[in-house]
């Protein structure tokens, strides 16, 4: 990387994880949710994205997406690993956020590529997607419960990812605005997390 | 003070080192107790009777120190796990056995000795000064009101004693990060009337590699602090200022300050 860039691939990093990584999260789970109205309700909700003509749905996929995810993701690994975790010396709550920030970042490298494997590339060759596909995946006990903490560190990930956002493009500068930031955020996640589960749970 | 007996002992556990990059090894101690003494007078024991609790022979323990009242930072290590002062840390508010290592985030000279080197390449980074020398008289500078004085005083503390260093998961050996320290020094530095006039460039030194943005937010610096420094909205102020920098960089007509 070129000199005197890193302060440009840091804010990069940070903003990309809230736009639009974030908010294709939050859209991604609210299509999900549809299944918890039974299967025609998410087969009809899905089948909306097929109304976009496909050239362009790929387009957006790659600008909206994997491009923005496959930076975060990778400058993220890297951040993660220059880390020096000291949560048994220093074990206040944003140290453990800082810690579990890190630990959730690595394991949703793991399991988004996984997820995507296991879903997009299946469609690319010619699997349908549907109410039926990820039931089928579920039904194993061991990917249920692998889905079930691949979302959590996701919707924990992209809450405390907010309030660091905040924190870093300076919004939220003092204490006060920090801690209602706090608890703000912890509803995101709640929030996201009881979406998300229930989704996943809907398919079993 | 060497006829104060008072029966008890205070037991040490020190991590020593005998060079640079050395191994490393746990010396057991126990030195005589004395009323009111803090664990630098524990160590200038062992340095006037090296040896160890089993009764062997070694060499003395280094450690740095020079103002003995929490004001130079020169004496800082870790002290139980927490980096302070070995100065200010006193020994009837310990648990014993006291174990003493070096601030490992910085190379490690001998024993507690360690190299804070750079923080003070960052403070030269930074620009951690008000600069007023030039060929002639420049005058007084613009007044500072006194109740912002007051608030920048506290920002002045700073002794650059290394403790949030040491606190900082991001922060070490192998990382570029220059550390909540030098930037907190950058909000002072621009908030004085004179040093404002320098402001950009001390933005564009802690915008450069290994700078403020790669602060992760753990909020160790401000817990750590033994001046009680607010390191964390020092940071989150400067977050804003290179913010509205970024963004006078790119779309402004210049570079300069305002």
């Amino acid at each position: 990387m070129s000199k005197d860039r890193e302060f440009l691939w840091r804010r990069l990093h940070s903003l990309l994880g809230v736009v639009p990584v974030g908010l294709f999260l939050a859209f991604h789970l609210s299509l999900n949710f549809t299944a918890v109205g039974g299967e025609e309700s998410y087969n009809t909700a899905t089948g909306m994205m097929e109304l976009v003509p496909h050239s362009l749905l790929l387009a957006m996929e790659w600008i909206i997406i994997y491009i923005p995810l496959m930076f975060h993701a990778f400058y993220g690994v890297y951040i993660a690993f220059t880390a020096t975790n000291n949560v048994k010396r220093f074990s206040t709550f944003r140290n453990w956020m800082f810690a579990l920030q890190r630990f959730t970042g690595i394991f949703l490298v793991i399991f988004i590529a996984w997820h995507i494997f296991q879903t997009r590339v299946q469609k690319a060759f010619g699997e349908e997607v549907n109410f039926d596909m990820m039931a089928e995946i579920v039904a194993n006990p061991v990917m249920l419960g692998f889905y079930i903490v691949g979302i959590l560190s996701a919707t924990f990930h992209l809450a405390n990812g907010l309030w660091s956002f905040l924190v870093s493009w300076g919004i939220t500068q003092s204490k006060k605005s920090q801690q209602i930031a706090t608890y703000i955020t912890l509803l995101v996640f709640v929030i996201l997390s009881i979406m998300g589960v229930a989704a996943i749970l809907a398919f079993v | 003070m060497e006829t104060v007996n008072t029966g008890r002992t205070v037991k040490l556990e020190i991590v020593r080192q005998d060079t640079e990059n050395g191994s490393t090894r746990v010396e057991k101690f126990e030195v005589p107790y004395r009323p009111g003494m803090n664990v630098i007078s524990a160590l200038m024991h062992i340095q006037k009777y090296p040896v160890t609790a089993e009764g062997q022979n070694t060499t003395p323990v280094s450690w740095d120190m020079s103002c003995l009242e929490e004001v130079c930072g020169a004496c800082s290590m870790v002290i139980n796990g927490r980096p302070q002062q070995s100065c200010s840390a006193l020994v009837d508010k310990l648990t014993q056995p006291i174990r003493l290592e070096p601030m490992k985030t910085f190379p490690v000279v001998r024993d507690l000795q360690v190299d804070r080197s750079r923080m003070f390449n960052a403070l030269k980074k930074v620009k951690a000064w008000v600069p007023i020398d030039g060929t002639y008289d420049l005058g007084e500078g613009p007044r500072m009101p006194e109740r912002k004085r007051q608030w920048a005083y506290e920002l002045s503390k700073c002794m650059t004693c290394g403790v949030c260093m040491e606190a900082c998961p991001n922060v070490s050996e192998s990382a570029s990060f220059m550390g909540p320290a030098p930037l907190s020094q950058v909000r002072l530095f621009n908030t004085h009337p004179t040093g404002a006039m320098n402001k950009d460039e001390r933005l564009a030194a802690i915008m450069g590699d290994g700078g403020l943005a790669n602060c992760g937010n753990s909020q160790n610096c401000v817990a750590a602090c033994p001046k009680g420094i607010p390191l964390t909205t020092s940071i989150a102020a400067l977050n804003r200022a290179t913010t509205v920098q970024m963004f006078k960089n790119f779309f402004g007509s210049d570079h300069m300050v305002d």
